[in-house]
């Protein structure tokens, strides 16, 4: 039903400009996976690649096992949403659905048929007669997962199709596209730059940076366990602190700054006398105290207040000016922090991350 | 209307509406109907003219569909344009697509160059370099002899040959300009979408860019159908003694004749009866006018 997808060692250059250098994953049979990053990291280019719009410098793309080299778009057993979507606006939904079937030679009796079955399986019961220009953005994402699915693809790649929703379908069409994945277990490739999505819906998640692949794993190993400094920024807030490691032990680490000594672990790479590290600290695993010296502490003034409902974050700012963030929780009985009060920031070891650098490009 | 007045001021809107009017009126409509008033009088010697005999009916009329000759020549006209309409059908929408999908962006404005200039030149000079082109001992019989393609020369100008050679040369881009504007306004992503689903090349054209061009492909038919059966001049340099054109016989009865009233009646019937056949072939192959106006 669903094959792996691998990239060995795979590069792109469009000219003189390098879009993806060396990535090499596995991606396993029925696996959600992302693609993550800003624009211009390449991962649109890993999509196309995979599709077989465009064949790579160097590396290859396997899929079963399979090389994919010199084999075109239209005989890959890979499918791809555009971001557009991309429906044929002159032809009824039930076209649109059947077209891969109708280009195989498949009669129009079980064009249909199948259309209207793969429109049960997408929730869009009547809509088989109807034209493209009359479905809304939520039920057009439907056809597009439909037309998809309809050849029975091995694999199925995503280019960002939900950016056009609003945020609440974006939402409900996220936990359905799971769904889907799930039902049919095809192999899914998703690329997209929201963190949320990618987080929500994946098996792994691949941060990609200026074409290099930063980090690969669970979604709560990118989120819990950032790999770099690029990872960690990309995906979710941070307080981060400059400073040099001074001391290494089992993982852990003392981390000088000019607000004092932390004790923080210490991320992949990073040793001691490393100066280009910094010392990152999630506003929620942060907490605000009175006074209370020692420890991982930071005295600061609390700024301002930003009400986001099951939580509050507090924006302060320490005496030589930099600014963090700390999420407490909405407590109605409590008393809540108020702006002006000197309050000491602190956070566990065990939350604090010191990181190096973003993978860079060897190659210009 | 009045968002016009209201926006530009009465002076400037009144003139931005004046001149297209003045156009339309004045140039277009009054000439024509003053053909059509000739077209229903009789050819009079000019101490007759507006005495009993100068009454209005349709024998001019009466005079085409009596004569065999004119109606078979109207016939052809219609046939052979036709046959231009194909073949300029046949080498623009590969062209177009080329120009609008395939090649590099910023090649285009040579391409486009390249196909403009030779409009530039006049269509009496192009219908002449045509003429000598093909002449039996012209350049192009010297070159296929040179290279051995043929072992004597070939009379190219023979029926109605040098006609629609002239023809399609002079009107291709009519038909090539709005078939690739009509694929550019296409989505690229349709035709990757169409090949991912495993569409072959034949069928992504057949199932997705022609139907999307169909508008622009409508157009460029029924210009350069009406500019060929319109034309004079290249039926009239390129002709041989087989192939008459329509056109050449309005000339001859309004120039040779003298006779303006038949001349204009002919001129109404190819006129109407190219509308009428067009008309008739856009409702056989399903196009609406409001598509060609896009």
């Amino acid at each position: 039903m669903s094959e792996d997808v691998k990239l060995a060692n795979v590069s792109m250059d469009f000219g003189k400009f390098r879009a993806v250098e060396n990535v090499d994953i596995t991606i396993k049979a029925g696996e959600f996976f992302s693609f993550l990053g800003p624009s211009g990291c390449g991962k649109t280019t890993i999509l196309r690649m995979i599709s077989g719009f465009i064949d790579p410098t160097e590396g290859d793309v396997l899929i079963g096992g399979k090389s994919m080299r010199g084999i075109r778009a239209n005989q890959r057993p890979t499918v791809l949403i555009f971001q557009n979507l991309a429906l044929f606006p002159l032809m009824p939904v039930w076209q649109n659905i059947s077209f891969g079937l109708s280009v195989r030679g498949v009669d129009k009796a079980t064009q249909r048929a199948k259309a209207e079955e793969l429109l049960r399986l997408v929730d869009l019961h009547d809509a088989a007669d109807k034209a493209i220009s009359q479905l809304s953005g939520g039920q057009k994402q439907r056809v597009a997962i439909a037309r998809a699915l309809a050849v029975e693809p091995k694999v199925m790649l995503l280019d960002e199709p939900l950016s056009a929703l609003d945020l609440k379908l974006r939402q409900h069409m996220r936990a359905e596209l799971r769904a889907i994945q799930k039902r049919t277990n095809v192999t899914f490739i998703y690329i997209t730059h929201d963190q949320g999505e990618a987080l929500a819906m994946s098996d792994r998640v691949g941060v990609m940076s200026n074409g290099v692949l930063q980090q690969v794993g669970t979604p709560q190993d990118i989120y819990n366990h950032p790999a770099n400094a690029f990872v960690a920024s990309f995906v979710g807030e941070n307080n981060v602190f400059a400073g040099k490691v001074v001391s290494a032990e089992s993982g852990f680490g003392q981390f000088e700054t000019e607000f004092g000594r932390f004790k923080a672990r210490l991320g992949p790479g990073v040793n001691l006398g490393s100066t280009t590290a910094k010392l990152y600290v999630r506003p929620e695993r942060s907490t605000l105290n009175p006074a209370q010296p020692g420890g991982n502490e930071v005295p600061v003034e609390v700024m301002s207040l930003t009400f986001e409902g099951n939580f509050i974050n507090v924006l302060t700012r320490d005496d030589r000016g930099y600014l963090h963030m700390v999420q407490v929780q909405n407590d109605p009985g409590g008393k809540s922090v108020a702006p002006g009060s000197k309050m000491r920031m602190s956070f566990q070891p065990t939350d604090g991350v010191v990181l190096g650098e973003a993978l860079q490009r060897k190659s210009a | 209307m009045r968002e016009i007045f209201r926006r530009y001021g009465t002076t400037l809107s009144a003139f931005i509406v004046a001149l297209p009017a003045f156009w339309l009126l004045a140039l277009v409509v009054l000439p024509y109907m003053i053909l059509f008033e000739y077209s229903l009088r009789p050819y009079l010697p000019f101490d007759q003219l507006g005495g009993p005999s100068d009454v209005y009916s349709l024998n001019n009329y009466w005079t085409f569909f009596t004569s065999s000759i004119h109606v078979k020549i109207f016939f052809l006209t219609v046939f052979f344009s036709s046959v231009v309409t194909a073949i300029c059908l046949v080498l623009s929408y590969p062209l177009a697509f080329f120009i609008a999908k395939v090649a590099k962006p910023h090649n285009v404005p040579t391409l486009f160059a390249i196909l403009l200039i030779p409009l530039w030149v006049s269509e009496i000079l192009r219908s002449f370099a045509w003429f000598i082109v093909l002449s039996y001992h012209g350049p192009l019989n010297a070159i296929l002899e040179g290279i051995g393609i043929f072992s004597g020369p070939v009379r190219w100008i023979t029926g109605f040959n040098g006609v629609m050679i002239g023809l399609v040369y002079t009107y291709v881009l009519f038909m090539l300009f709005p078939i690739y504007n009509a694929i550019q306004a296409l989505d690229s992503h349709q035709i990757e979408a169409a090949e991912d689903l495993g569409a072959p090349a034949w069928k992504i054209h057949w199932r997705i860019v022609i139907p999307h061009s169909k508008p622009g492909i409508a157009s460029g038919c029924v210009m350069v159908f009406m500019l060929s059966a319109g034309s004079i001049i290249v039926p009239s340099l390129l002709a041989s003694p087989g192939s008459r054109w329509f056109t050449e016989v309005v000339q001859q009865w309004m120039f040779e004749s003298q006779d303006w009233n038949t001349g204009s009646a002919y001129a109404f019937l190819l006129l109407v009866l190219c509308t009428s056949f067009v008309t008739l072939m856009m409702r056989l192959l399903n196009v609406r006018l409001v598509d060609i106006a896009k």
